[in-house]
């Protein structure tokens, strides 16, 4: 009998940077960044087999430093990009890059060799996104549902928009935005709408959220003291386009509508440190994940601000369905925000949560969490 | 006869056999004595001796009897012969008066005869006699008809209303039967006339409502009698009375002042001015309105319909007047002694009951009660407002006085102090409102014998809506300041949370308690009515406490995380020089949780540390032992086992607690601070870990982790919390770093003790 054990894999270096593969429709797949700053780090590509509960890996190396941020292209499965920390004589600079991982693990299906160590393979550059005039690179983020050939990169306190040239062999700054203020401004993180036609951007800078529309590249709304302290993540809520959920070192979690910015839909005060991370369900927009350096996970329910307010149908087949296990008693509680589980299981703080995009049998998803010092990783079944 | 008479004793008797055989035949003296048998007898059973005495005896007693007759037969001879005489003489005399008998009869027929000769002659003249005397009558009275008009209006001009009604009264009927008769008809016309202008004057008197309410009587009772139609009358009383109360009104309602305005006299002296004019006028109309047309001898076929105009024209005023009495309740906004509110409404209750006594079934005593009962509950309800305006104010001054002293330099401005005093003043607050609310009750005010006053007002509105409504706000707003704040502007000053805490807290061991037993002892809250009990406001005031608390803990931990984070963001630590001395910032953390200790202190107590393990002391160094941190850095060196690190500071997790950042906050110091320093040394260690070190940079965080070691242990209850966050910050660090060579702990060390 399954049961809501973790399942567990070990990273050799710490990490930070985790993404769910975009492209990928058919496999639970998840991008690992290491950060190492001795040795050369790598990407793990973690396949998740839900239905025998096993874990398949392979590792890339990435040997021009350690990564603080991961993402993968939403149109090619192969192409995914990086932010990371490049070292030279006692400057360290963040750089980003798009890269190119070799053909036969685009899939993801062949089996790893035994010992990876003999035969490591490294990714393919594309290209830089260069940044010397901007500053340190805190983030990049694809256009999504896009075709893979539009970026925007968060530096300093720039808002950058690339275009990926010449079968993404080159980029182009083709627009950009500064924050202008007093103090040094520094964007924190960003996320790309994807309503609107992907026209929408929404950064943090401390405890300010501003949005962002990508072709004027001009301000659209700004949450000033969003957060009592520092925003450290934002998601959008892939169903109900205005409303978007931040996160920050005020342990609270809270909930917008972007039409109107006075007052969060709602506010999660669950973690007792940082909130790190903030993903919503692809699929059920009411379940959201949250990873804080109190060391917990912790998986909300949001009915009462999720597109379905009144719970999802469950099929009857889906209930028959013996290979779900998780069958929801859920379903049939009043609807009404709540904690589903809280995931304790880390030892130290956690940095990334992550729910894969595939979502089998609607009631099976991974998602993920990526732990720093223990260098852990965790899939979680969820459902 | 007379034989039978003496022969019974007469046979010969012997007394021998009286005694033997009485009543038989042998009984001498009995009734059926047998001669035979007794000589038979005597004769058998004698002897001869015997036989003579008796012979003797017998022979002595027929001779004695004998004699006896003898004496008896004279006797009644004698008598025989007066009787005889007296008959005799008796006849002589009835005839005598037989002749004078006749002589009565002769006599008596002759006077007949005479008697029947008289009335025969004197029958004429007694029936001309009878119609004289009757056409007298008819004279007098028509000179009477003839003379009305002007004895109608003499009367008028002499105001002898009375008695010209009446004289009209009398002839009205004849008139109206001999009004055919030209004559009569314009007497009839005349008095018409007269009597329309008579009424014309009563009504017009009637109207003026000058005269006393006799006269007025009168005139009513007059106008009913010259058949004025009673609902007219009715209307008429009833409008001219409504409109002199209707007057009384005005003027009081000119009292309320301009709207939105003051009103112009106090509460007591508006229902006074009210009570007396308007009630006491109104009672009187009442009063003479029942005497005329409904208790009057007389009235009753009128009766029920002035019985309701009455009802409806009562209803209208006293809707008028109690819409203004309850305006005027409202603009009593005073939240102070509230006697003379009480004085007020108890007055006008006490009127409105004189007024149900005189009308029952107007209702006005009901809706007199319920204004009572409205202004008590909006009383007891603004007086919840002015305690929660006095919380908010209290609130307000502690504020002023927390942000005060700080300016002047000073640390710790008396928290304890302004404890007890926004405590002392908020209770004293609450007694004073409890005693003025108890005034409604008081035993000589009439209105508190209600039903309402006895029993849901005490329990309902004092004790619940006021007592247990205040508790909640108090903790109510206490909780606020956790919600609102923080994000936004209006931050509450940390200190204002620790005090409201331990004010919450104190109301939850004893205050609560102590204010519901006042309440229930002064109202005399019966116990079957289950209010909130004590307990579950106790455990409200606790989790209002623990909020505040466990928010304090926050607030102030992520001030001093901010602070730290600034420090190690905005440094470049790759770049840095040679740690000479420990940050600036690392003192300031220092200095700010030792203020909050203080602080904390002030209010609460010490609370329990962990038995401090005797290598304490030592352990400040060990942890940072040469050996330990070969032992733990060595793997960096050797590229071989990067594994090792992990494993290295897993295994040693395994054995050291976890740490909970955030564990429940206790009510005490030592709770409160290791809440705030655990708090702030994880932010150190996020912090830390988001960036890149050099050398150097990896020495000063040695550095500035050992201050803090030597400074922060005396603050929490768990030292080993202390050294396992700064343990793991500076393998953090270590880790993070280029080129990891930690300093000396010697080294470290001086530079913290010169520091």
């Amino acid at each position: 009998m399954e049961d809501d054990a973790p399942v567990i894999y070990g990273l050799e270096f710490q990490a930070r940077a985790l993404t769910p593969q975009t492209a990928e429709t058919d496999a639970i797949r998840f991008l690992v960044g290491t950060q190492s700053l001795k040795y050369d780090n790598q990407i793990h590509i973690i396949d998740f087999d839900d239905e025998n509960n096993i874990i398949n890996k392979n590792v890339l190396l990435h040997q021009v430093g350690e990564i603080w941020q991961i993402s993968a292209s939403p149109a090619d499965k192969g192409v995914l990009a990086t932010c990371y920390n490049r070292t030279s004589d006692s400057k360290v600079m963040t750089c980003a890059a798009v890269w190119r991982m070799p053909k036969e693990l685009e899939s993801g299906s062949h089996e790893s060799p035994d010992d990876s160590s003999s035969n490591t393979q490294t990714l393919e550059l594309l290209c830089h996104l260069d940044n010397t005039a901007h500053g340190n690179m805190a983030c990049v983020m694809w256009e999504p549902m896009g075709d893979g050939k539009k970026l925007i990169s968060l530096a300093d306190n720039h808002l950058l928009l690339w275009d990926l040239q010449e079968s993404s062999s080159k980029a182009v700054l083709s627009n950009s935005a500064a924050l202008e203020g007093k103090g040094q401004l520094k964007f924190t993180s960003g996320r790309w709408s994807p309503h609107h036609n992907c026209t929408q951007v929404a950064t943090a800078n401390d405890t300010t959220i501003r949005g962002w529309d990508t072709r004027s590249m001009r301000q659209i709304y700004c949450i000033e003291n969003a957060h009592g302290q520092l925003v450290r993540d934002l998601d959008f809520n892939p169903n109900k386009q205005y409303y978007l959920a931040s996160c920050g070192d005020d342990c609270k979690v809270k909930f917008w509508d972007t039409r109107n910015i006075n007052e969060p839909v709602k506010t999660l005060e669950e973690h007792s440190h940082w909130v790190w991370n903030v993903r919503y369900n692809h699929s059920h927009d009411q379940l959201v994940l949250t990873g804080s350096s109190d060391s917990r996970v912790i998986l909300s329910n949001m009915v009462s601000i999720s597109s379905e307010p009144f719970g999802h149908l469950v099929d009857d087949d889906e209930l028959s369905d013996q290979e779900d296990h998780h069958q929801e008693e859920k379903t049939k509680e009043p609807l009404q925000d709540s904690i589903i589980a809280t995931y304790e299981e880390h030892e130290d703080s956690v940095y990334a949560v992550e729910c894969s995009l595939v979502y089998r049998n609607q009631c099976r998803g991974g998602l993920r969490s990526c732990s720093y010092q223990v260098v852990q990783f965790m899939l979680y079944k969820n459902r | 006869m007379l034989k039978l008479y003496y022969g019974l004793p007469d046979p010969a008797a012997g007394e021998a056999g009286r005694a033997a055989d009485a009543g038989g035949p042998t009984d001498i003296n009995g009734p059926r004595f047998d001669p035979e048998a007794f000589l038979t007898k005597l004769q058998k059973e004698c002897p001869l001796a015997q036989l003579m005495d008796c012979e003797t005896d017998m022979v002595k007693q027929i001779r004695a009897l004998d004699s006896d007759m003898q004496t008896l037969v004279y006797e009644n001879y004698n008598k025989f012969i007066s009787a005889t005489d007296t008959i005799r003489t008796m006849k002589n005399d009835f005839k005598r008066m037989e002749d004078e008998m006749d002589g009565l009869a002769a006599n008596m027929a002759a006077i007949t005869e005479s008697s029947a000769r008289v009335s025969s002659t004197l029958r004429d003249r007694h029936e001309q006699i009878a119609k004289l005397s009757g056409v007298h009558t008819l004279l007098r009275k028509l000179q009477f008809l003839l003379e009305l008009p002007a004895r109608l209006t003499r009367c008028v001009e002499l105001e002898a209303y009375g008695t010209a009604v009446r004289y009209h009264g009398r002839a009205r009927a004849v008139l109206h039967h001999y009004r055919h008769l030209p004559s009569f008809h314009g007497i009839q016309a005349d008095c018409q006339v007269i009597m329309a202008g008579l009424a014309q004057r009563l009504r017009q008197r009637f109207r003026d409502g000058g005269s006393g309410a006799k006269d007025l009587a009168e005139c009513v009772e007059l106008l009913l009698e010259l058949e004025e139609p009673a609902e007219e009358l009715c209307d008429e009383f009833l409008a001219h009375a409504g409109a002199r109360l209707a007057a009384e009104l005005d003027t009081l309602e000119a009292e309320l002042g301009p709207p939105g305005g003051a009103p112009t006299c106090d509460i007591l002296e508006f229902t006074d001015r009210g009570c007396n004019s308007f009630v006491g006028n109104l009672c009187l109309v009442i009063a003479s309105y029942q005497e005329l047309f409904v208790s009057r001898a007389g009235a009753a076929p009128i009766a029920p319909m002035a019985r309701a105009k009455l009802a409806t024209f009562v209803e209208g005023l006293l809707g008028r007047y109690f819409g203004l009495v309850e305006r005027r309740v409202q603009l009593e906004k005073g939240v102070g002694d509230s006697s003379l509110l009480v004085r007020a409404l108890d007055r006008f209750h006490r009127r409105l009951q004189a007024l149900e006594q005189l009308l029952p079934g107007a209702g006005s005593a009901s809706e007199g009660t319920a204004i009572v009962e409205r202004a008590a509950r909006a009383r007891v309800a603004q007086y919840l407002q002015a305690l929660r305006g006095f919380y908010q104010d209290c609130l307000t001054d502690v504020r002023q006085a927390l942000a005060a002293p700080r300016l002047a330099g000073k640390e710790g401005p008396g928290l304890a102090e302004l404890l007890a005093t926004v405590s002392a003043s908020l209770l004293g607050q609450v007694k004073a409102v409890l005693g003025y609310v108890h005034l409604f009750t008081a035993r000589d005010v009439a209105f508190s014998n209600k039903p309402y006053f006895k029993g849901e007002f005490c329990s309902q509105a004092v004790r619940e809506g006021l007592v247990v409504g205040f508790i909640r706000a108090v903790c109510g707003t206490a909780q606020q300041f956790c919600e609102a704040p923080g994000d936004r502007g209006g931050t509450a000053p940390p200190a204002l949370l620790l005090l409201l805490s331990r004010l919450c807290l104190d109301y939850e061991t004893s205050t609560i308690s102590y204010i519901l037993t006042l309440a229930d002892e002064q109202f005399l809250v019966q116990a079957e009515v289950a209010g909130t009990l004590g307990s579950v406001l106790c455990a409200e005031a606790r989790a209002a406490a623990q909020r505040l608390l466990t928010h304090y803990v926050r607030v102030q931990g992520l001030a001093v995380s901010q602070m730290l984070r600034k420090s190690v963001e905005t440094r470049d630590w790759v770049g840095t020089i040679e740690p000479r001395t420990v940050r600036a910032v690392m003192k300031r953390v220092v200095e700010d949780t030792t203020a909050i200790d203080v602080q904390v202190g002030l209010l609460y107590e010490e609370g329990v540390r962990k038995a401090q393990s005797s290598d304490s002391s030592k352990r400040t160094f060990s942890v940072y032992s040469s050996s330990r941190q070969q032992g733990r850095y060595a793997p960096s060196y050797t590229p071989s086992a990067p594994m090792d690190t992990n494993l290295l500071s897993n295994i040693q997790k395994l054995f050291s607690e976890r740490i909970d950042i955030f564990s429940p906050v206790e009510f005490n110091k030592v709770s409160v601070l290791t809440g705030i320093v655990k708090i702030s040394l994880k932010s150190f260690l996020e912090c830390v870990r988001l960036r890149t070190f050099g050398r150097f940079g990896l020495q000063q965080v040695q550095v500035d982790c050992h201050y803090l070691q030597l400074y922060l242990w005396r603050f929490v209850g768990d030292e080993g919390l202390v050294h396992g966050l700064l343990d793991e910050i500076v393998a953090s660090a270590a880790h993070r770093c280029l080129d990891p060579v930690p300093m000396e702990p010697s080294v470290v060390e001086v530079i913290c003790e010169r520091g």
